[in-house]
Parts: structure tokens; C-alpha cells; sequence
């Protein structure tokens, strides 16, 4: 294989790897941008994935064909805010540690999740396997040697979620919203007397990240697995956490990150082509990401840069 | 025991009460909702823990890391962190202890198992306290530090277990002749995995309450949980304490590892995921109300339930991933206690208007 | 006053919180063109009643009335729509935020669905020139000054159209001249057509400013007076409801030699620039050294200098002739040096240790009670119960949390815990801040106690009027730098202002 080929096929599967992570990440800076530490991606994702699988399935079996994995991606949108209420019900309104109410939201998901699965395909611990989305090489653009292959010829997912970026920065630094959501992240009780509702942007933010990881959860099912079992989200949801930390809460910053992960994640496979690689143990290369996730964090400023009123319930009586 | 009444004497325990009928409640609602029949599905749950000697030894084991890994956890949150590391902990224990108990066997076993033990939670806390060292150094939040460190133990352990101790052809290390199995008890339970580590738990749980509430040490710990900046003002070392707490929580975390290769498998495996240790800890610690002897009641509970489940599948048909569920809401209704508070609003009144007649 | 009816006018308001009634049937009416000063001590009900009226709570009883209509005001957004505007004590900004973000923030201009920043800027300017404000729209909260960010403050209010302007506790961060000119954006805004109520508790501004003065205490109406028949006098009466004077009782002070010694001390923080410049002064034996200067210019920074918290990277620091520069905190304490925090909750006290634990917050690794590191709990208690006796604390019992103490008697504790340590240097920071009179009286006392038995005190505050009372001597700090050294009775508010302000430096290393 020569080395054009390979390097946009590394590019292709690092997006595919990195788009579940996109969607997570821009999903958790809406949240911990309105003040609410979202440990509970995982949960999340793991909720999109499994109503991914589900409403995908379904609607294949009632014949929409290329529409369903589409109807598996609202589904996700829709089970990731339901999920999502969960921890914005325990920690907004009843004021509970938001650390401990996301944690909630992970064990909750591990466990519904499967026994709906279990309910529902009369107790097997997987469910059927799907189509999902195939590629879709956009013309032209896909002929650009390395990245026509790299980037231009991916899974619809893939491109929602680097428009996607585009957007949630918009929104975030650009309009209205973003500032008031920002503002309740920093301040909340300047928001507050300024006529925000505090708590209603809070929900709204943790909705968004319960819908966007969701859908970040449903790209696996639809394009990497085609199947939701209890290990089809093992841990991504944290490491989306880490990609928006690395990202410093910027969706662009998380951008970069999750590519970071998804890349690392890729060229375990490709490394394993190369003679030399043979005398280095395989877990080696699995752990790269996450040693050098500690090693970036260690060499940048540790949370700096997070919102100043993250992790702190609103108490309008301490204003 | 006047003291004890008095940690029991506060209403404190009311919320957590109430919390797990709420809980077991949910539970039975999802039942329903998936045409299940929840009393037939509990009580199966529970014949299952309690119907034979061999049955309720087993769940001791199934109680013994959920301790350990609890008491891990609460340990860091009285110190003010949140130490989602423990399943990482608890697979270097492990590898620890495998890896003395096998390559040292030829000490004699009254020197062989305790160093084993002791390997495993020295290794067990080292590797907790990296992230209270890069908390304390750098200020790095210690949530993602131990997630990462998670991942990195379970491919480091595979690794040891893979290049050092296999058994060729096998997903597993060779036989530990170290053991912590009470063998004397077998008879009794009918050869259930009994082993010390319930005993090292029990020990942790007495050793947590005295050093965090009557040494100097402890509370320096509590004070720098409590409150950093006024611990510091005192004149108290706040990196050292958080270096040191993590390394405590980790020790028992590390133990847990230690049970369950010489006490239960007797082996090690290669292990395909993160075996979930740390995370029925945490369950166990908010449980508990990070208090130890909290914990121990919570690790009961969550080893019953999860030790029971399967009866539940057997006896009613039940997938036994609705104990998650179970468990999800009971630590749900605790962390917001302010909808059990609503729900027990009622009766709070009542008892005030009794006590004024 | 015109025939028209006021412009706000409160109706016997109550309102009660667990355990205590904020306000009692409280009634107060503000005419258009109006400075009506609001005057009460901490703790009064002063910011509840004002609270009320910007409808970030509602009154139990009583009801409202603007322009002579009753209205129901449920949020601050109605309170915005019916065109009434806070300026806060505690400033509500948004630190990385732009002046124009902050100001525009829940009501921002639009240009599709994007903020547009360009005419919300020009409207911001054009406000800012109207009331000659001199702010720049483009600044980040964290550049400008304490002065420009309540200027901020004001704008955020003009920009909403808010023609009844509530002031809570404006001057408490400022320096006379920025003081004065406050005083002169408040004749202009009324000068305008906004009514303005006042709340404060400091005389002078109300003699200066007010038009008409209602005294509460203990959330009940005292009396409403006009100013311009009134002195401070029959005002600080009313509020305390005893007769005070405002002069600390002392006697000269008997000076010793130096105890603390500064020279030359330079310190950096983070991104590198100096927070401590130069810094040189001494406090001796016997004597009230107080720090006068604006929050900001390097008082924190220089109380971690001393107590270890904060690196210096040049210059000594010496105690009874030891240096004590970059010693850890514990070395420090140990040198004899007590320290009453600035900020209570977060340093000076462990807020959910008990009262007992909290007592021994520095001492306890020390004998007895520590004893082969187990801690001797019924001689900790003991102490503590000694402890509370002596300096009245009010606490229900030992085992109780500091956390549920009053503000005051958590001050107490503290001044307890650090007096009682015995110390040959005391550094009191912000000693008096949110405490009712009777408190501050105490506090003073006890201060001045510890200078006659000859110890050195080193006072550092923001309040001129208690650096002015308590000291024997007076060191103007201005960006980490002590620009000048003087006796209060040699010197004034004017000249105290001008070198805290930086334009006047006056007296050498030491005064003689």
C-alpha cells in the first residue's frame, strides 16, 4: 500500500473515531458552559447509542431504508434530552452535587438501557444487527489526493458534526443565547438580576448536552458497531469529558481534541503494519491517548480556564 | 456504644432510608412497566441471598471488594476528591499481588501472603496517589486524571499478566499458591469463596473512622477536605494531605485487588474491559454517606442486590440489570435530598407537633 | 416636593425568614428628583427592603405602588420593566466579559439572529457621554478599575431606562475622590430626572448627598427626616439607638522597638506582573500600624507575604531581627505572629469543622492536644469552652458549626483563637468588614487592648474611618508600594485620599 493511500485512510478512520467525541464534547462545553459539570456523557452517549439501535432498527424493519439510521439519530436526540432531565431535575432544581447526580446518570443508563434491550429482543443481550449510514463521497472534493480520501468521503455523521462546530461556536460567542449561557457559567447572579432565568439556560444547556451526546453515542451504533450491547460505550463519554477540558470549554479547542483522540485511537491499527512495531507490546500503543492526555494536561494550565461558577447550584438567596 | 448511638442518633439515616424504598419502588415500577411481577421478582432476589449457607458465604464475597472499593472512594471524598480511579486501583492490587504471590512463592506462606497483601496495597495506593500528586502539584482535576489512569492500569495489567504470568495458550496467569481463602470455614459454607479479605475490609472500615476523627492526622485531612484555603491559612501542608489521602484510598482499593486473586480466582485473567470495581465503589461510598460504617451497611446492600439478581433472572425472569436501575435511583433520591425531604414532609410535621405534646 | 405622587412608595412591608423578621411593617416613599438616604446597620433590613422593591423577593405583607399605581414586582425583570435599576454593593459583572457584553446582557441588540455589538457599543458610548462616564465599551471587566466597573454598574441600569436608581452601599470600595465623584454622577442623574434611594450606613455621605433620610433598626422604621434638619449625631442615634461616639477611647501609645521589619520587599504574581514594589515599613511594640489604601493595590498580597502564603522574590522580611521571608506558614505562626483573615469563611475558619474543632485550628499538632497524634478531644473542648466564655461567643454548644454562627460571633471566635495564642505581632485584616456597630466596638477594643500590653498591631482596611480611629500610625499602600507614612492627627480624609489615589506621596521610609 503506498503512503498517500494510507495516510488518508489514518485521516478517514481518525474522523470516524473522532466524530462520536465531537458530538459528546460539544455536547458537555453547552452544559459545563451554563455551570453544570456533565460527568454523565457517558450515560448519555450510552442512552444514544442504544436508542440509536433501536429506533434504527425498527424503522428498517418497516422499510425506510436510507431514512434509518436518520430515524435512529432523532431517536438518540430524543432519549439523550430525556436522559439528560435526569440530571438537570437532581442538580438544578434539588440543588444535588452535580458530580454525584451525573454519576447517577452513567449507572442509570447502564442499567436501563440493557434491560430495555433485554425487554425488547426477548432477552438477548444485544440488538440486531443494523445497515447503519454508509460513506457518501462528496463529488469532486473526494478526488483531492489524501484528504479527498480522508475527509470527503465519510459518513453523513461525520460532516454533520464538523458543521456542527462551526455552529456551536456561533451560537456560543456570536448570538443571545451564547452570551446569557455564558454569562450563567460565570456569574450567575449577574445574569440573574439582569432579568436571566438562571436556571432556565441551565436546563436548556444540559438538554443540549444530553442531545448532543446522544447523538455522539448513535454514531457508533451507526457507524462503527451496527450493534448496541453493554460494551458499545465503554468510556468514551469520558473521554469526551477530557476533550473539552483539553479544549478549554472552546468548541473549536474540542475540536482539535477529539480529533487528538480519534487519531490516536486510529493509528493503533495502522501501527500494528509496520515490522518495527512488533517489539513494542500492544498495550502499549492502546494506552498512548490516555498517557498523553495526562502529559498535556500536566504541561498546560490546569482548569484556568473553566467556567468560574461550574459545579455551584444557583441559590438565589446568597445573591 | 454510647457513641455509636450517638452517629445513629441524628435523623441522618432517615433520608438514606427513605431514599432506598424509593428506590426499590422504582424498580418495582419498571417491572410492572415490562409486564414483570416485582414481588414475585424480589423475593426470588432474596431466597436467592439467604436460601442456602453456600448462597450467603458467596454473597459475603460479592459484599468484600464492594467494601474495600467503597471505602476507597469515601475516604477521598471526606479529603474533598472524587476518586473515580478505584477500578484502576484495584487492577494494579491485583497484578500486584499476583505477581508476588507467584514469583515468591517459594516463601514460606505465613511471609508469602501477607507480602502479598501488603504489595498490593502499597501498589494500589502509588497509583492513586499519582493523581493526588498531580493535583497537589499542578492542579489538575483529579475526576480525569483517575479516569485516565483506569485505562492505563488495565492495559498495564494485562501487559504483566500477558508477558509474565500466563499460562501459555490460556487468557489467564498460572495458579497463585498464595491464598487468603478461609478454608477452615468451607465446611460451614458449604465451600463458598469465604476468604480474609472481609475481615482486612471490616479492619479499614474501623481504621478510616479512627484516623479521620481522633488522630491529628485525620484532622488536618478533614480540614483540607473541608476547607483548603483556611487549612492552608492554618499552616497545614495542603498538597502533602492530598497526596496522602489519595494514597490512603488507594491502599484500600489496592486490598480489594488483593481479595479477589487470592481469596476468590486464585488467578488472574487477561481482562477485555474495565471490570467495574471502581464504579460499584462509588454507589457504595454516596450510599454510605462516605461514612465508613455507612459504607459497610451500603456494601451489604449493593452485594446483596447484585448477588441476588441473578436469582431474579432465574426465578422471575428478570434481567438482572434492573438492580442498576435500582441502585441508579436509590443514589438518585440521596444526592437530591430535597425530593425525599418533600415526600417525608408530612410526617416531619407530624412528629414535631408529638414532641410538643 | 411637587403634588404628584411619588415615584415609589412602600406600604408596610414585612418580611420575615426563619427565625427572625427582616422587615417589619416597613413604609417609605420616594419623590421624583429625590435622594432619599436608606440608613441602618449591617443587619438592619436595609438590602432585604431593597430586595423587595427589585423583586428578587416578595414581602409576606404590604404592598408597593409606582407612580401612585399598586404593582405586583415577582422578578427583577418586572422590576426592569417598571423602570427600577440596582446598582449593587457586590459588583454583578461578568469578569471576561466586555463592558458592552455586560451591560447589554438579557437585552441585547440584534442583527439577525447575532448580537449586534457594534451598535450596542454605540449605544453604550453615547450613554456614557450623557452622563459623562468616561467608560470604554470595548474594555474587559478585569482591566478597568473598582471605580469605572460601578460606573459599569450605573449603565446597566441607564441602559434599561430605569428612572428610580437604588445605590446599595456604593462608596464601601471607593477612595474619597472617587467618592466625590459618585456623589457628583448621582446630582447629575437626578439632575436628569432619576430619583435615587440611597442605603448606606456612613454619615457623612448622607449629610453631604441626601435630600430626605429614613433610619431603620432591627427591620422597623425609626423616623424619615430631612436632611437639612438633621445632624450625625441625632442620625447615628436613631440607627444604633443609643448614644455613640465615633472616637475610639484610647491612651498614647507606649512604643517599643521594631518588631516587624519589611525592606525592599518585591513579589510577582502569575503572569508576571509586580503586586508587591518596593515595599518598606515597620510596625513596633506597642503601636496600631494601619495599612490605608484601595482594595487592590497589594494589601493581600502583602499579608501572604508576611504570613508565608506568597513567595517573595526579593527583599527581607524580619521578625524581632529573624527573617521570616519564604518560611512556611507553620514556621510563621510559630515566630508569634497571629493573623485575623479578610475574608472569614474561606480562611479564617473551617465552616463545617464544630466550634471546638475550629478553636484549634492552629495549634492542634501541638501538646496537649495532640498526644502521640491522637487528639485529646475533652481537653480540646475544654479549651474551647474557656475560650468561648471569655470572649462571649454566642454559640448554642461546642459541637455546633461555625458555619451556623452569626457573622459577628464567628469574628469573635476568631479573634479568640488568635489572641489567645499570645502573639507578639497581630495582623488584623478587614477586622470590622460586615459587622454590626457593637461588634466593631468590640473588635476595636480588643485591638487596642493588645497594643497597651505592648504587643505590635499591623491593621490593614478599606474604611478610612477606622484607620483614622484605631492607629497610631498611618501607611498608605498604592500599587504594592508604600507611598506614604503619616500621624492621623496630622493628616486628613483629602490628603489620605489623594496618596491612596497615588498623586501625593508624603513622608520618608519612616516618620520620626
Amino acid at each position: 500500500m503506498d503512503v498517500l493511500t494510507l495516510l488518508g485512510q489514518l485521516l478517514n478512520t481518525t474522523l470516524v473515531f473522532s466524530t462520536a467525541l465531537i458530538f459528546a464534547s460539544l455536547g458537555g462545553i453547552f452544559s459545563e458552559r451554563s455551570g453544570v459539570v456533565n460527568i454523565g456523557l457517558e450515560g448519555l452517549m450510552m442512552f444514544g447509542a442504544f436508542a440509536a439501535a433501536v429506533g434504527g432498527y425498527y424503522a428498517q424493519e418497516a422499510g425506510m431504508g436510507e431514512l434509518a439510521p436518520w430515524v435512529g439519530v432523532l431517536s438518540a436526540m430524543a432519549v439523550g434530552i430525556i436522559g439528560s432531565l435526569i440530571h438537570a431535575v437532581a442538580s438544578i432544581t434539588f440543588k444535588a452535587d452535580q458530580t454525584i447526580s451525573g454519576t447517577v446518570i452513567n449507572f442509570l443508563a447502564a442499567g436501563s438501557t440493557l434491560y430495555m434491550v433485554k425487554l425488547l429482543f426477548e432477552g438477548s443481550g444485544e440488538t440486531p444487527l443494523l445497515d447503519g449510514f454508509s460513506k457518501f463521497a462528496i463529488p469532486g472534493l473526494s478526488k483531492i489526493p489524501i484528504i479527498g480520501e480522508g475527509i470527503f468521503n465519510s459518513y453523513p455523521t461525520t460532516y454533520l458534526a464538523i458543521v456542527l462546530v462551526i455552529i456551536v461556536y456561533l451560537v456560543l460567542f456570536k448570538t443571545p443565547f451564547g452570551l446569557r449561557l455564558r454569562a450563567v457559567g460565570e456569574h450567575p447572579s449577574a445574569a440573574d438580576t439582569l432579568g436571566v432565568n438562571v436556571n432556565r439556560m441551565r436546563y436548556i444547556g444540559v438538554m443540549m448536552s444530553g442531545m448532543l451526546a446522544g447523538i455522539g453515542g448513535a454514531t457508533i451504533t451507526l457507524t462503527t458497531t451496527g450493534t448496541f450491547a453493554h460494551n458499545t460505550i465503554s468510556g468514551q463519554g469520558f473521554i469526551a469529558i477530557a476533550a473539552m477540558i483539553f479544549g478549554k470549554w472552546n468548541p473549536l479547542g474540542a475540536f482539535g481534541a477529539a480529533v487528538f483522540f480519534g487519531f490516536s485511537q486510529a493509528i493503533r491499527n495502522y501501527v500494528q503494519l509496520f515490522e518495527w512495531s512488533k517489539n513494542i507490546p500492544q498495550e502499549f500503543i492502546y494506552m498512548i491517548p490516555y498517557v498523553l492526555t495526562i502529559i498535556v494536561l500536566v504541561s498546560t494550565v490546569g482548569r484556568s480556564s473553566a467556567p468560574k461558577a461550574l459545579g455551584q447550584a444557583y441559590d438565589p438567596s446568597k445573591r | 456504644m454510647n457513641k455509636l448511638r450517638k452517629i445513629f442518633a441524628t435523623d441522618s439515616y432517615i433520608v438514606p432510608l427513605v431514599a432506598i424504598i424509593l428506590g426499590f419502588l422504582v424498580g418495582a415500577i419498571v417491572m410492572l412497566a415490562g409486564g414483570y411481577d416485582p414481588i414475585a421478582a424480589y423475593s426470588a432476589l432474596f431466597k436467592r441471598v439467604f436460601g442456602s449457607t453456600y448462597d450467603i458465604g458467596e454473597a459475603i464475597r460479592e459484599m468484600t471488594p464492594l467494601m474495600l472499593t467503597g471505602l476507597a472512594v469515601a475516604f477521598a471524598f471526606r479529603s474533598g476528591m472524587f476518586n473515580i480511579g478505584a477500578d484502576g486501583q484495584v487492577l494494579i492490587g491485583m497484578t500486584a499481588a499476583s505477581v508476588v504471590g507467584i514469583k515468591l512463592a517459594a516463601l514460606p506462606s505465613f511471609l508469602l501472603v501477607p507480602l502479598a497483601v501488603i504489595a498490593a496495597g502499597l501498589c494500589g495506593g502509588i497509583w492513586a496517589g499519582i493523581a493526588g500528586y498531580l493535583k497537589a502539584k499542578r492542579g489538575i482535576n483529579e475526576v480525569i486524571t483517575t479516569i485516565m489512569l483506569n485505562w492505563i492500569a488495565l492495559f498495564f495489567a494485562n501487559y504483566i499478566v500477558r508477558t509474565f504470568l500466563l499460562i501459555p495458550g490460556q487468557n489467564r496467569s498460572e495458579d497463585i499458591p498464595a491464598s487468603l481463602s478461609m478454608t477452615f470455614l468451607n465446611s460451614f459454607f458449604d465451600n463458598a469463596r469465604l476468604h480474609w479479605g472481609t475481615a482486612i475490609a471490616l479492619a479499614a472500615a474501623v481504621f478510616f473512622y479512627v484516623y479521620l476523627w481522633k488522630t491529628k492526622q485525620g484532622y488536618e485531612m478533614r480540614a483540607v477536605g473541608l476547607n483548603p484555603h483556611a487549612a492552608e491559612y492554618a499552616g497545614m501542608n495542603v498538597g502533602r494531605n492530598v497526596i496522602k489521602a489519595m494514597f490512603i484510598s488507594g491502599i484500600f482499593a489496592g486490598l480489594a485487588g488483593a481479595g479477589e486473586v487470592l481469596g476468590v480466582f486464585h488467578y488472574q485473567s487477561v481482562f477485555a474491559g474495565s471490570p467495574g470495581y471502581g464504579f460499584d465503589g462509588i454507589a457504595v461510598a454516596l450510599l454510605g454517606l462516605t461514612h465508613p460504617f455507612g459504607v459497610i451497611l451500603a456494601a451489604i446492600l449493593y452485594g446483596t442486590l447484585t448477588y441476588g439478581a441473578a436469582g431474579m433472572s432465574f426465578g422471575a425472569d428478570v434481567p438482572p440489570e434492573l438492580i442498576r436501575i435500582v441502585i441508579g435511583s436509590i443514589i438518585f433520591f440521596i444526592a437530591a435530598q430535597g425530593i425525599v425531604r418533600w415526600v417525608l414532609k408530612p410526617f416531619y410535621f407530624k412528629r414535631k407537633k408529638e414532641k410538643v405534646l | 416636593m411637587s403634588a404628584a405622587a411619588p415615584v415609589v412608595e412602600l406600604k408596610q412591608i414585612t418580611k420575615r425568614f426563619p427565625g427572625i423578621v427582616a422587615n417589619d411593617s416597613i413604609s417609605l416613599t420616594l419623590e421624583k428628583g429625590e435622594i432619599h438616604a436608606l440608613l441602618g446597620e449591617n443587619g438592619a433590613g436595609k438590602s432585604t427592603l431593597m430586595n423587595i422593591v427589585f423583586g428578587l423577593y416578595q414581602p409576606d405583607e404590604g404592598s408597593i405602588e409606582i407612580d401612585g399605581k399598586p404593582v405586583m414586582i415577582d422578578s427583577p425583570n418586572k422590576a426592569i420593566e417598571l423602570g427600577i435599576g440596582m446598582v449593587h454593593q457586590h459588583f454583578k459583572l461578568v469578569d471576561p466579559f466586555t463592558v458592552t457584553e455586560n451591560i447589554v446582557l438579557g437585552m441585547e441588540p440584534k442583527k439577525g439572529l447575532k448580537i449586534d455589538y457594534k451598535s450596542a457599543a454605540e449605544q453604550v458610548r453615547k450613554l456614557s457621554e450623557q452622563y459623562g462616564l468616561q467608560v470604554n465599551p470595548n474594555a474587559k471587566i478585569h482591566d478597568i478599575s473598582v471605580g469605572m466597573q460601578q460606573r459599569v454598574e450605573i449603565m446597566k441600569t441607564l441602559y434599561r431606562g430605569a428612572d428610580i436608581l437604588i445605590f446599595d452601599e456604593p462608596t464601601a470600595v471607593l477612595t474619597p475622590q472617587e467618592i466625590t465623584e459618585l456623589m457628583a454622577i448621582m446630582k447629575r442623574l437626578v439632575a436628569e430626572g432619576k430619583s435615587i434611594i440611597l442605603i448606606t450606613h456612613k454619615l457623612k455621605e448622607i449629610m453631604q448627598i441626601s435630600d430626605r433620610v429614613t433610619i431603620i433598626r432591627r427591620g422597623k422604621v425609626i423616623d424619615t427626616v430631612k436632611t437639612s434638619e438633621t445632624n450625625p449625631n441625632e442620625l447615628a442615634e436613631k440607627m444604633v439607638g443609643r448614644g455613640v461616639t465615633f472616637k475610639v477611647d484610647k491612651k498614647p501609645p507606649e512604643i517599643g522597638t521594631a518588631v516587624l521589619k519589611l525592606n525592599d520587599v518585591n513579589s510577582k504574581n502569575k503572569d508576571g506582573v509586580p503586586v508587591l514594589n518596593g515595599l518598606t515599613f515597620e510596625v513596633k511594640a506597642g503601636e496600631i500600624l494601619g495599612i490605608a489604601g484601595v482594595d487592590g493595590n497589594g494589601q493581600s498580597e502583602l499579608i501572604q507575604a508576611i504570613t508565608g502564603l506568597r513567595k517573595i522574590d526579593s527583599g527581607s522580611i524580619t521578625m524581632e531581627g529573624q527573617e521570616i521571608a519564604n518560611l512556611s506558614p507553620r514556621k510563621v505562626t510559630e515566630k508569634n505572629i497571629s493573623h485575623i483573615p479578610e475574608d472569614r469563611h474561606k480562611h479564617g475558619l473551617v465552616l463545617d469543622f464544630s466550634m471546638s474543632e475550629n478553636m484549634v485550628l492552629e495549634t492542634y499538632y501541638q501538646k496537649p492536644y495532640n498526644q502521640n497524634g491522637f487528639l485529646n478531644y475533652d481537653i480540646i473542648n475544654k479549651h474551647a469552652g474557656e475560650l468561648i466564655q471569655q470572649f462571649d461567643v454566642r454559640t448554642p454548644s461546642l459541637e455546633t458549626k461555625a458555619r451556623s454562627l452569626s457573622g459577628g460571633n464567628q469574628q469573635k471566635a476568631i479573634i479568640a483563637r488568635e489572641i489567645d495564642k499570645n502573639p507578639t505581632l497581630l495582623i488584623a485584616a478587614q477586622p470590622t468588614r460586615g459587622l454590626d456597630v457593637g461588634a466593631i466596638e468590640f473588635v476595636q477594643k480588643q485591638l487596642i487592648a493588645q497594643r497597651d500590653q505592648g504587643k505590635a498591631v499591623l491593621l490593614i482596611s478599606f474604611e478610612l474611618d477606622e484607620i483614622m480611629n484605631v492607629s497610631d500610625r498611618i501607611a498608605v499602600i498604592y500599587e504594592g508600594q508604600i507611598v506614604g507614612e503619616v500621624y492621623p492627627q496630622d493628616t486628613n480624609d483629602q490628603e489620605l485620599g489623594l496618596m491612596m489615589a497615588g498623586s501625593l506621596k508624603r513622608g520618608g521610609k519612616t516618620v520620626e
